[in-house]
């Protein structure tokens, strides 16, 4: 259908696209309402769970499933917006987005998560690939998400007092072969990964090991909400302060 | 132009409108149901917000397409006659509103809370009213509302 469209969009739960839309951003001829494709549902596969791509915020954050294996999954999903929006937005519809400065994408990066579309299954790295842009083809739909279960995990973020978006936002997890820290609302590119705070985790997991100034503000975003000095300061104390709340 | 069919305040509702109607504007202008405000109109403020199949969402970050089928219901339906509902009695009772712009949201949205949750302390009332904005009250009056109408309807 979408290629009936010559210039058109999918829409999730529109908590982006459609304020988007408002503000003539966008001017799609067509769109395709993805909430009758029976995209919902969250399922424990063992190592890992399955959340399919329609699911809103308000369902991962109150999955029994989704709590009891990765905890930090559902109350990052719990804190994303207000209930409004979590009432609309969706995993599949975030992540498809790609803000640099949503939630869901640390998930997706600290776990090493798999994001499926009707094609092919697409590694977080890969998936990734900078601000507001990710792998998928225009007429590529994110099916599902694979999110593998840490040993532990922790999310932890400082929104913008006004828009609620993560200013930083860290999400570390560990794992039996190391540790992995995922940094949102930060990066001039977007989320990434913080190799030096990962080694100082994977040497000494405790929120003592990180030491102030290990994060360069290089390539960090600068604007009227934080400098880039202040969120690379941030991200030390966010990242332990998710250390002590991992569980 | 597009035919849209929804249940508001349990009423069915079919009306033609333009593809790009919001939901917000499909109440207020097509329906008449002024009781629903608009007030960022960027999804910041909840003044517009109302339930769709029972779950408060903002009415200005939704198409009118894509409530097509469901059971909508704003402010203008929630008191019983002439008896107001719970939460605008105690609204009322507890000055819980100045200028009153803010209001209708605030009820649909505080309806919602109370409904989904029970033994709501006062910190959860007030992250749970997050998505609302009021410029006058500076909130306390709105949670007190909120704490009253809670013992009432039995949360």
């Amino acid at each position: 259908m979408i290629t009936l469209a010559e210039d058109g969009k999918f829409l999730a739960g529109g908590m982006t696209l459609i304020p988007t839309l408002k503000q003539r951003l966008a001017n799609p001829d067509r769109l395709i309402d993805l909430s009758g494709c029976a995209l919902t549902g969250i399922e424990d596969e063992g190592q890992s769970i399955r959340i399919g791509a329609m699911s809103r915020h308000v369902d991962v954050a109150e999955s029994a499933i989704v709590q009891k294996s990765i905890p930090a999954v559902a109350d990052l999903a719990s804190h994303i917006g207000d209930r409004q929006v979590r009432n609309r937005g969706t995993i599949g519809g975030s992540l498809a987005n790609n803000d640099p400065s949503a939630c869901y994408p640390s998930a997706l990066l600290a776990l090493d998560g798999t994001v499926h579309t009707q094609r092919r299954s697409i590694a977080s790295e890969d998936y990734l690939t900078g601000m507001f842009d990710t792998d998928l083809e225009e007429d590529e739909i994110v099916i599902a998400v694979s999110l593998p279960k840490p040993e532990k995990a922790a999310y932890m973020k400082f929104p913008n007092p006004a828009s609620r978006y993560a200013m930083v936002g860290v999400f570390v997890a560990k794992f039996s072969d190391g540790v992995k820290v995922a940094v949102t609302g930060a990066g001039e590119d977007g989320v990434f990964r913080a190799g030096n705070l990962e080694a100082a985790l994977n040497a000494d997991f405790d929120s003592a090991a990180i030491a102030d100034g290990v994060i360069s503000s290089d390539g960090l975003m600068s604007d009227i909400h934080a400098s880039a000095e202040y969120r690379a300061h941030l991200i030390c104390e966010m990242t332990r302060r998710a250390v002590k709340a991992c569980r | 132009m597009l035919t849209v069919t929804m249940k508001v305040n349990g009423i069915n509702s079919r009306h033609d409108v333009p593809d790009n109607t919001l939901l917000v504007s499909f109440l207020r202008e097509t329906m008449g149901l002024t009781g629903t405000h608009v007030g960022c109109d960027t999804s910041q403020c909840g003044a517009c917000n109302i339930h769709l199949n029972g779950e408060s969402v903002k009415a200005c970050s939704i198409l009118a397409a894509q409530a097509e089928g469901a059971e909508v219901t704003t402010i203008e339906g929630i008191a019983n006659g002439d008896t107001l509902h719970p939460m605008q009695q105690a609204f009322h009772e507890n000055h819980g509103l100045q200028c009153g712009f803010c209001t209708p949201g605030m009820v649909m949205s505080a309806i919602e809370l109370v409904e989904k949750n029970k033994n709501l302390s006062e910190r959860d009332i007030r992250e749970g009213l997050e998505g609302n904005i009021c410029r006058c009250t500076g909130y306390h009056n709105i949670v007190k509302s909120v704490q009253a109408a809670a013992e009432k309807m039995g949360g």
